[in-house]
């Protein structure tokens, strides 16, 4: 997000003045990221500063310190933003320009106004908005911050191979021992808060009552400092209805939570693998709990209008009893596209018993569906959408344009390989059965070792999934080989702690800087292989280490793969090739972000010499790779890298030849539009 | 001044076992006397005629004898050697010497290449005379030439320095451009050695070795400090991470987990995927799909967070990538724990606030450039400086060479600007080659010619770049250089004519480029000469 916004400043650079100086641009986050108050930002965990914030800037909260200002805080950055809110100059605080996120927390030091809420209430304003897709994609987010948007707007996603993933997940809710342990909590807790209301201020919990009889089952217009996360279910599924009788009171909606979490409790107990469909779950709650679907689907909005009846700002305390809500409007509103699964221990580690109830989207166009008819044009693009043909389908849309470019390279600054073999000639694969043998494992270990004696500066290896990564790098250390190749170059490793992961970023980016050299370990579908470029010096080399296949025994995956043949006809075989090749490419596509920059790219198992696999390849990746490359053993493999290093570092004209030019003027510009207008 | 006297041994060489005998030595003149009258070696020789004495360093840590060597006059060599009983008869004797030329060394102990840096004008800190004093150990040309050119009062010391600034720089700047660093191998070639018979287990660890467990593992290092501290002994490292008691000190997280902290406000913010977490809503505690395959199950139970071999990895480069932050000499546990807990300090509280370090933008600015929408860049080139001497000359020297017969290979040709050393390189060549054809004429001869090869170079240099004679002070050293050129000239004369007939030719071959050279610089300053008595009375004089 930062990249994005600090390159559209540079851009902004280039624009007319007078364009520019009419032009808004921000990014949006969370409070995390973007809060300045001294004591509320040092909370460590997103929850947390939420929190933190909702002490300090509820309306209740700010109603209690106008009549008692000595012993309640308040921040005075939200304060300072609800006067300048209140006199309609907000503007004045954010003249035109680009505002990184590091740029917002600056304006909002230096005036003194919290940046979370004026960059939310300037993002009705702004001209270009950039913020995680989520926030237009998870009904949950969306209702609340993307609500202002126009038709007119023109939504991109980029990077969006993985959007189907994105949206599946944002209606998936997984419900596990510790998430009914915590709702127990939640209800205990809450009943307490009901009495003590009832003992001190009756009025309260008798006016929410009348307020749902008048059929609201959300208060209308809710001050923007209490916005919560809003209902998981999609804005239009939502029922314009008045609350069902038997949960208006607090009491009784008390009681049916409290059967709904027993009723998931006992389920949980189970030994066996079961998978339902979201019809017959709710028929068996109906049944054994007597709660029936309509206050299944209402659950959500009923515990958030209690909630701030009963002025909670803990938010993040009541996670897990607004998990369970989740689950319960999600099942009471759909009927298909769904399956709950429940399973009691995870299948590649039968011995350690973790139940959970998952309920599990299959179809991403249900929650990519309302931006499409929200927003008049949506572009989703990405360096890997490929096979193109195959996004529409799974959204579930007619695109009305659909393009795939080429690169037009000065040079042939990129360089595929297949490697099939080891330097013993014995085919190398993460399939499941050659994974773990020795001779594959010191095979690999071996490529990494000549590779990174040869390639100067940094180098990037992906691997399948974090528990390969973790086998292998321990059998390269138990053989010695992880040593041989620390002769040559640091080793980072990414872990799933982000934290981590990004201080072995920072001081993988100072290793290759100071020329020391430096060996990336990371996993395809992790968030390095997502988001961070491994561009010039960063990144020569990116070694794709398998076929980063799903785990294809996974419940959900097959549920999945049985709901898209059969909605959508697309072939299981299909799609996973399609999936493991997108992430493929989606690693190895780090290594190059210009024409001046140049990468080689190495898919190290026998199976990408296969037609089908590496068809799926995208365009540009293709186009480069040479027959004479598709059957590499390592030596050869290291024979190529060295040639093709030696001529890459030769000084390079940027001017080229002919149509080939790195940078084209303004010129070029016009006689190519005229060269169309001919055509 | 009087006269001092003392027993000492006279050596021919270094490796002559020596004759005793007694030196004496008055303000003009010393004599030795050997204790045999029957030896030969009896000596009397004029003070005005040791231009130089050296002696050499006795520290103990060899069994060297204390020496010191009287050098003659620099052009013929040789010298008298001679070896004291202990070191402080022969620091009498050389302060005696050193009086009697007036030079006293500023120190004991300190060669006496740098008693004559004093008799420059300028000022020198320690720290530059230190690096010439080094250079001149470290390179016995470089001091053959300065015994030659100062002490023989031809250069200045200034002016002898002054050609040779990028050589100083080049000193000057190697301790701030490398850190030592921690070797890039991760700890595992520390084995353990077990003596076979008990169940005991040795860890044999050098500092080197303590120094990066310390920086690598907090928790160690903590418990190390602790230990120095309650016991005031010095607790071996390995014994401190078993000592069950302290097994509270060694929970690395904590520690790490603070440094990540304040390390993450620094990290690039293109990199900072901790914010990105920040915004994902989806990945709450029991939000989206968990199991499906795509993602790994992570033990996100809280149970004690095990270091993991790749988190160690990760440790280990980071500290290799910070490098070893002070010099100190680590010699035992208790300095390197001391050594380390003081890098630990330095860095400044100031990192509080992110978005006003410069360093940060700068570091985003960088990388969101992209190249190939830059304009091309025009390419490096280095550009000609006469200023610079030194390379004009070296370039010349080169083109001097190649005149030189038809035997230049491709080398040559292809290289027009070659240093000095090629130069070198090509003359010793030459010289083999008049060995290897099988003459018998005394090889001596040759050798000499060559000894005068840097000789010249060095005078040729500075002659050069002494135009144009702008001041009086260059002047003067014109002046000087040309009378030692002229000496040097004289005697490559002598060695052409002394020599056989049937060699002649190849040792003038041999000389001729150095007397080219010679002529062309005595025609210019004719020039120069003849052109200012032509203008007549300039204005400053020349």
């Amino acid at each position: 997000m930062e990249k994005t916004l600090a390159e559209l400043r540079l851009l902004f650079a280039h624009l007319p003045a007078a364009a520019s100086r009419s032009l808004l641009a921000l990014g949006l986050s969370s409070r995390k990221n973007l809060c300045v108050h001294p004591q509320a930002s040092a909370a460590a965990a997103r929850d947390s500063v939420d929190t933190a914030c909702r002490r300090l800037t509820a309306s209740w909260v700010r109603d209690r310190a106008a009549s008692d200002p000595d012993s309640t805080p308040l921040c005075d950055f939200f304060e300072s933003f609800d006067r300048a809110a209140a006199a309609g100059d907000l503007a004045s605080y954010m003249p035109p320009g680009v505002y990184t996120l590091a740029d917002l927390r600056a304006l909002g030091r230096d005036r003194g106004i919290c940046p979370y809420f004026l960059a939310r209430q300037m993002v009705k304003y702004a001209n270009v908005v950039v913020y995680s897709y989520q926030y237009l994609i998870d009904p949950k987010v969306a209702s609340i911050v993307s609500r202002e948007m126009q038709k007119e707007c023109v939504v991109v996603f980029d990077e969006a191979h993985n959007i189907d993933n994105v949206c599946i997940e944002a209606l998936s809710v997984s419900i596990r021992k510790q998430t009914l342990e915590g709702a127990e909590r939640n209800l205990r807790r809450i009943s307490q808060e009901i009495d003590r209301f009832k003992a001190t201020d009756a009025n309260r919990l008798r006016a929410e009552y009348n307020r749902l009889v008048d059929g609201l089952a959300q208060r209308g217009n809710l001050p923007i400092s209490d916005a919560w996360l809003a209902n998981p279910a999609l804005p239009e599924d939502i029922l314009k209805e008045a609350v069902p009788g038997n949960i208006r009171r607090a009491e009784h909606f008390l009681a049916v939570l409290r059967r709904l979490v027993r009723f998931l409790d006992g389920r949980l107990e189970t030994e066996n693998v079961e998978n339902e469909m979201p019809v017959a779950f709710v028929a068996s709650i109906h049944s054994q709990a007597g709660i029936d679907q309509k206050m299944l689907r209402f659950c959500y909005d009923r515990l958030h209008s209690l909630m701030l009846t009963l002025e909670i700002t803990d938010t993040d305390e009541f996670m897990h009893i607004q998990t369970i809500c989740d689950f319960a409007t999600l099942i009471g509103t759909y009927t298909r596209g769904f399956s709950i699964i429940i399973e009691p221990y995870d299948e590649r580690m039968p011995d350690i018993r973790d139940p959970v109830i998952q309920l599990s989207c299959h179809d991403a166009s249900l929650a990519i569906q309302p931006v499409f008819e929200r927003f008049q044009t949506v572009v989703i693009t990405s360096g890997t959408l490929s096979p193109i043909d195959l996004y529409p389908r799974l959204l579930n849309f007619n695109p009305v344009i659909s393009r795939s470019f080429t690169m037009s390279l000065t040079r042939d600054c990129i360089c595929p390989m297949v490697l099939t073999r080891g330097s013993d000639q014995l085919p190398v694969s993460t399939k499941f059965d050659m994974r773990s043998d020795p001779g594959v494992v010191r095979n690999y270990g071996r490529l990494l070792l000549e590779m990174a004696s040869a390639v100067p500066d940094g180098i990037v290896c992906f691997f399948v999934s974090y528990s390969y990564m973790d086998g292998i790098v321990n059998s390269w250390n138990e053989m010695g080989i992880l040593q041989d190749i620390m002769q040559h170059k640091l080793v980072f490793i990414e872990t799933p702690d982000v934290v981590e992961t990004t201080l072995a970023l920072d001081n993988y980016r100072k290793a290759c800087d100071c020329g020391r050299g430096a060996i990336f370990f990371s996993v395809a579908r992790g968030k390095v292989a997502e988001g961070i470029d491994f561009d010039r010096h960063y990144g020569r080399l990116v070694i794709m280490f398998g076929v980063p296949f799903q785990y294809t025994l996974s419940r959900i995956l097959l549920a999945r793969l049985e709901y898209l043949r059969e909605t959508f006809q697309i072939k299981e075989g299909d799609f996973l090739t399609f999936d493991a090749l997108r992430q493929a490419a989606q690693c190895v596509g780090r290594v190059i972000r210009s024409k001046a920059d140049y990468g080689m790219m190495i898919f190290a198992d026998k199976r990408y010499s296969r037609h089908d696999k590496r068809s799926k390849l995208p365009g540009w990746i293709l186009s480069h790779l040479h027959d004479a490359h598709l059957n590499l053993s390592t030596d050869m493999a290291l024979h190529i890298a060295r040639e093709f290093l030696r001529r890459m570092a030769q000084p390079y004209d940027k001017t080229g030849s002919g149509g080939n030019k790195t940078l084209l003027t303004e010129e070029d510009l016009q006689n190519m539009a005229q060269d169309a207008m001919e055509m | 001044m009087g006269s001092m006297t003392i027993g000492a041994k006279y050596k021919t060489t270094l490796k002559d076992p020596g004759t005793t005998g007694v030196l004496r030595m008055n303000e003009d003149k010393f004599t030795f006397t050997p204790h045999d009258p029957r030896s030969a070696m009896k000596l009397n020789v004029d003070f005005r005629s040791i231009k130089g004495h050296k002696f050499n360093k006795v520290d103990g840590s060899k069994p060297a004898p204390p020496l010191l060597n009287l050098s003659k006059d620099s052009d013929k060599g040789g010298g008298y050697m001679f070896e004291f009983d202990n070191v402080t008869n022969r620091d009498l004797s050389r302060d005696f010497v050193g009086k009697q030329q007036g030079t006293i060394p500023p120190k004991p102990n300190v060669p006496p290449e740098n008693s004559v840096t004093s008799t420059g004008e300028e000022q020198l800190s320690a720290a530059e005379m230190q690096r010439r004093m080094k250079l001149l150990q470290e390179d016995s040309e470089l001091q053959k030439l300065h015994m030659k050119f100062v002490l023989g009062n031809i250069l200045q010391e200034s002016e002898f320095w002054a050609t040779r600034k990028n050589l100083l720089e080049d000193e000057a700047n190697k301790g701030s451009k490398q850190r030592p660093g921690f070797k890039s191998a991760m700890l595992a070639d520390v084995r353990p050695s077990a003596d076979g018979r008990t169940n005991k287990v040795t860890f044999s660890l050098t500092t080197e070795i303590i120094h990066q467990i310390f920086a690598e593992k907090p928790a160690v290092h903590r418990a190390a400090e602790y230990l120095l501290r309650t016991k005031n002994t010095v607790a071996a490292t390995a014994e401190a991470a078993e000592d069950e008691e302290l097994a509270i000190f060694l929970k690395n997280d904590d520690i790490l987990a603070k440094e990540a902290r304040l390390k993450i406000k620094r990290v690039d913010p293109t990199l900072d995927m901790e914010a990105d977490a920040g915004d994902d809503y989806i990945h709450l505690p029991d939000h989206g799909i968990i199991r499906d395959g795509s993602k790994e199950t992570i033990d996100n139970d809280g149970e004690l967070a095990r270091r993991t071999l790749s988190q160690d990895l990760n440790r280990h480069a980071a500290v290799v990538l910070e490098g070893r932050s002070s010099d100190v000499e680590l010699t035992d546990t208790k300095t390197v724990a001391e050594a380390i807990a003081r890098s630990k300090k330095e860095p400044p509280s100031s990192s509080i606030s992110d978005d006003t370090n410069h360093e940060r933008l700068v570091k985003v600015a960088r990388m969101t450039e992209i190249e190939d929408l830059q304009a091309p860049r025009s390419l490096p080139y280095a550009p000609l400086c006469i200023k610079d001497p030194r390379e004009y000359f070296d370039s010349q020297q080169a083109n001097a060479l190649r005149s030189l017969g038809g035997n230049n290979d491709g080398r040559h040709a292809r290289n027009c600007r070659l240093s000095t050393d090629d130069a070198f390189d090509h003359l010793l060549g030459q010289i083999s080659s008049i060995k290897v054809n099988g003459l018998n004429y005394p090889v001596i001869q040759s050798d000499v010619a060559l000894k005068h090869w840097a000789a010249i170079q060095e005078l040729l240099q500075h002659f050069w770049s002494s135009y144009p004679i702008t001041t009086s002070v260059l002047y003067n050293k014109v002046q000087r250089i040309k009378d030692a050129m002229t000496q040097i000239y004289q005697k490559l004369q002598d060695i052409k004519e002394s020599a056989q007939p049937d060699v002649r030719h190849e040792i003038s071959q041999l000389v001729k480029p150095m007397t080219q050279a010679l002529d062309a610089a005595f025609n210019h300053d004719l020039e120069q000469q003849q052109k200012s008595s032509k203008s007549g009375n300039k204005p400053n004089g020349f």
